[in-house]
């Protein structure tokens, strides 16, 4: 194998309904329109070797989603972005490749900071809900999974929470002047997972916070957490360290 | 008048919904053009779940060649499963199409594809959800024109309440036909309303408007005649033959779906049409005479539609696709070229001969050898004659064991079972087939690692074919036969274990005869089926029999027929069918005769290889076979780097 190539890719608007098989045909399919001279797996049925990292769940946005290509000759980053991003549809945007250095790109996503739009929220009751959830020490959410109902603390991998409040963006039904809290938070990568789903129900348990519609989610970073400002930083700076891009 | 989006409130219910993916639209080669600059806007149909309806071939040619005039736009719209359903009736979300998620009310036409009569009650909900009156009668100018099409829309009869109008045949040109009629008549100001654009459209004899006919009856219930109720409208309607399908190499920007489809992969239809002359094979019947696509064509369609698509998996089309006349050469031309590329070719061809297997050969250079499938469709030699299926025991034998030889391990045979004039011994034989078969194949191989699965569905007699007149046989018939096959093959000790059986109960195929033969009395019972909570019935989960039954009784009360009327009663030669003054080009006497000719046990040859045998079509239509060989071959492709 010549070369490894690590990829950030956004899932936007409409395309966040996508589920992560959904995910890997759409860029199966782009690698091969794009010519990308993508390695295959040996053996009866190969298959590209394409691998992600912490995909985000059917249903949620993010800016912030890494997979890994493994090609058989030396690409420019750079240039693979540009053939990768045009081949994909919109609403799968590719915003970052570098050349893979060492080490596991899933091993740098410690955790994500996560964006959640409530709109027609109550503000005051949201920064109740937050204050409340926070001092929690423990707050036990219960999530249907493919294995049955699981319960789980959704308080522990929740490294920070806060509320804020903006004007409704005017696409979102219930109309414009009306208040949109948003919730910003940053979760630890743990087993079992916590998504942004668990701590909404944890904030409806311990305060009774529960939005009237639907929440919008996106995230907007992964990678280490960063000690000083407690957000994820780039999880391919380590790769571009020393590169020539 | 601008319309606007219903994405904002449709995206609310998404979360709630199964793989809401479906519904979002944004496939790769879609198209959405600006509402205000367009004249006249389709939405297209398929009307079944998205997973199955996005890769039709019908619908997106369609939808791309029309969205290639400038003065049209089409969006496509597909059934939603109940789950959303629910929530678009709970909060008033009427049904969108997936492009750019606008109101198919706003639409001038709504055009539906039925490559199945199984599709008529999910029509009913797109209608009822899109806020168009079920009935043709009750719209006003706000509502689109309701266009079916494909194959089921050679008997619309059944849906003749719900459709303002019918296409028979090839879509391609009348589709831009239709445009331009509707085009002109909005331009001069829309005279004479909604009637007034459908009888432009009837006039020109290749759209039939079912309301511009009166049907009477006799009073045992047979129809006594079909008749034009207004001057202009022509008393038979014809079918549309495309004649040059190099001329039309679509599609050339294929729909790339991020949802799971049932069909994964870019098709290119290699010809169009069949003369075989199977009887029970409506597609072959009304698709007539063949014409090929070149192969040269094929080669730049497959190149394309790989790049355009990214696909790894092409499939050759057609209705027999080893008797392209080149085909040989399209197979190796096409294994050549993308040997050692990851790309797949497959041919869905069950002809019953060793170059079939030549063939399979080629196309799996690049892949595995799995199974190859067969069609022999009667299990008797006799029931082959009935059917015209010219395949002897010999021939399969011979066949399968070249099959074996070569490295295949699993056999697929297909049949059917309920075939006029069938009699248990015919559906046994099946079994006799299949265990010599398997012997063969042992034999051949030396090793009893060798399988053979049986496959057998249920005839269903169809319009425009010579079974047309038939009887379909009752459901508990077919049920005993299969019953009893499968016990022979179960208690088979030698070959039973090698045997694999695969089949339907035969209760779906009533309803499906019912809806295949049906007159416009038969459109009750859909309405009633479908306001009984009657939905996607292609699918065995959400189909009931007995809804069917029970909604037929009611619907079909005070009136002379019933379903077995329909379905189980053989027809005289001059009875009236509901589709007479439709016309697939087929001449009635030949038909009638191949009719008798099926019973007496006399086959009938293909017009491709021998002289012309009548049957109408070409005369009819002013078409003409049209097949090569042209001589020429598939150079590889230059590589672009
Ligand atoms: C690929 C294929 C499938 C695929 C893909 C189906 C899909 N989503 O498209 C799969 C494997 C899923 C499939 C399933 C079935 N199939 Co199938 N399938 C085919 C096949 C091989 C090709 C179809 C095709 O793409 N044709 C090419 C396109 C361009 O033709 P078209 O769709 O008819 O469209 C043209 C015209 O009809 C017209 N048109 C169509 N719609 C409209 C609408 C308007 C408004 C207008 C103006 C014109 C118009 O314009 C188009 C362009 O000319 C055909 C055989 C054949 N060669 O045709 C069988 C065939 C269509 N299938 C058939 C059957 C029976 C089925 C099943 C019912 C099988 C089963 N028992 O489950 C299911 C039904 C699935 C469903 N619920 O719809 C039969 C139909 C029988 C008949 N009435 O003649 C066929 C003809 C095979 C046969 N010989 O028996 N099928
Ligand atoms: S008219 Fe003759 S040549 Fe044409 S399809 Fe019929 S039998 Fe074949």
């Amino acid at each position: 194998m010549a070369q490894r190539l690590r990829v950030r890719y956004a899932k936007r608007g409409r395309l966040r309904f996508t589920s992560h098989r959904d995910i890997s045909r759409a860029v199966e399919r782009a690698v091969r329109r794009a010519d990308i001279p993508v390695a295959f797996s040996a053996g009866f049925s190969p298959h590209p070797r394409i691998s992600y990292a912490g995909a985000a769940p059917t249903g949620v946005a993010s800016e912030a989603e890494y997979l890994e290509i493994a090609v058989t000759r030396p690409c420019r980053p750079q240039e693979l972005r540009a053939a990768l991003d045009a081949s994909l549809p919109p609403g799968l945007d590719v915003l970052d490749v570098v050349e893979a250095r060492a080490g596991s790109l899933a091993d740098r996503l410690e955790g994500s900071l996560w964006e959640v739009r409530l709109p027609g929220a109550d503000p005051a009751a949201a920064e109740g809900a937050v204050k409340e959830f926070m001092t929690a020490g423990e707050v036990a959410v219960e999530r249907l999974t493919k294995k049955g109902m699981r319960n789980f603390d959704a308080r522990g991998a929740v490294a920070s929470l806060v509320s804020l409040t903006a004007d409704q963006d005017d696409h979102v039904e219930g109309g414009p002047n009306q208040s949109c809290v948003i919730l910003r938070m940053v979760v630890r990568h743990e087993t079992p997972a916590v998504r942004p789903d668990d701590v909404l129900m944890g904030l409806r348990l311990v305060a009774d916070f529960a939005p009237p519609s639907p929440p919008s989610v996106t995230r907007l970073a992964q990678g280490p957490l960063d000690a000083s400002t407690g957000e994820p930083a780039d999880p391919l700076e380590a790769d571009r360290v020393g590169g020539d891009q | 008048m601008s319309v606007e989006s219903l994405f904002p409130r449709l995206e609310a219910l998404l979360p709630k919904v199964q793989k809401p993916i479906q519904y979002v639209g944004g496939e790769l080669n879609s198209t959405v053009k600006d509402w205000d600059e367009a004249t006249v806007r389709w939405a297209l149909m398929y009307p079944d779940a998205y997973e199955v309806g996005l890769p039709n071939q019908g619908v997106q040619i369609l939808y791309e060649i029309l969205n290639e005039l400038p003065e049209t736009l089409a969006e496509r719209t597909y059934a939603v499963w109940p789950d959303l359903e629910r929530l678009m009736r709970a909060e008033g979300v009427p049904q969108f199409t997936v492009d750019a998620h606008r109101p198919v009310r706003a639409f001038d036409v709504l055009g539906l594809s039925f490559s199945t009569e199984l599709g008529y009650t999910n029509m009913l909900t797109a209608l009822d959800l899109a806020g168009i009156p079920l009935s043709a009668a009750d719209r006003g100018p706000d509502d689109p024109i309701v266009l079916a099409g494909g194959h089921a829309a050679f008997n619309p009869e059944p849906i003749a309440d719900f459709v303002d109008a019918a296409v028979l045949g090839d879509g391609e040109q009348i589709a831009i036909a239709i445009s331009e009629v509707i085009r002109e008549w909005k331009a001069e100001g829309e005279p004479g309303g909604r009637d007034g654009v459908l009888l432009r459209l009837a006039e020109t004899g290749g759209v039939y408007v079912p309301r511009f006919y009166d049907v009477e009856y006799l009073p045992d219930g047979r129809i006594k005649r079909v008749v034009p109720n207004r001057s202009g409208v022509p008393s038979r309607v014809f079918k549309h033959t495309v004649m040059d399908l190099d001329e039309w190499p679509y599609p050339k920007k294929p729909l790339v779906p991020l949802a799971e489809t049932v069909h994964e992969r870019f098709s290119v239809e290699i010809f169009r049409g069949c003369t075989r002359g199977c009887r029970f094979c409506q597609a072959g019947m009304i698709t007539r005479p063949v014409r090929e696509r070149s192969i040269t064509t094929i080669g730049a369609m497959v190149d394309n539609g790989i790049r355009e698509s990214g696909f790894s998996e092409v499939g050759l089309l057609s209705l027999s696709s080893a008797d392209h006349s080149e085909i040989g050469e399209v197979a190796k031309g096409l294994a050549d070229r993308y040997e050692g590329s990851n790309v797949s070719l497959s041919l869905p061809s069950t002809r019953v001969d060793a170059f079939n297997i030549d063939l399979a050969n080629e196309f799996s250079r690049n892949g595995r050898r799995s199974g190859l499938t067969f069609a022999p469709e009667g299990g008797s030699e006799r029931m082959r004659k009935v059917i015209n299926k010219m395949v002897s025991e010999e021939d399969l034998i011979r066949t399968v064991t070249t099959a074996y030889s070569q490295g295949w391990r699993q056999v697929k045979l297909y049949f059917m079972c309920g075939l006029p004039t069938e009699e248990d011994v015919d559906v046994l034989g099946i079994a006799d087939l299949a265990r010599k078969v398997i012997q063969a194949g042992r034999e051949a191989t030396g090793s009893r690692d060798v399988r053979c699965t049986v496959s057998i569905g249920g005839f269903v007699p169809k319009p425009h074919t010579p079974f047309q007149w038939a009887a379909q046989a009752d459901h508990e018939t077919v049920d005993r036969r299969l019953r009893e096959l499968r016990n022979t093959l179960r208690n088979d000790k030698q070959y039973g274990k090698a045997i694999g059986m695969r089949y339907h109960d035969g209760k779906p195929s009533i309803v499906e005869g019912l809806l295949s033969r049906g007159d416009r009395r038969v459109g009750k019972i859909i309405r009633a089926v479908w306001e009984d909570g009657g939905r996607f019935d292609g699918w065995s989960e959400h189909f009931s029999y007995d809804r069917w039954m029970t909604c037929a009784a009611k619907a079909l009360d005070g009136e002379p027929v019933d379903v077995d009327w329909y379905t189980v009663r053989e027809r005289e030669e001059h009875e009236v069918l509901p589709w007479d003054h439709l016309d697939a080009g087929l001449d009635r006497e030949w038909l009638w005769q191949d009719w008798q000719d099926a019973v007496n046990d006399v086959e009938v040859e293909d017009c491709r290889w021998t002289p012309c045998y009548d049957c109408g079509v070409c005369p009819t239509m002013g078409t003409e076979i049209q097949i090569g060989p042209t001589g020429r071959k598939l150079l590889p492709l230059t590589v672009v780097s």
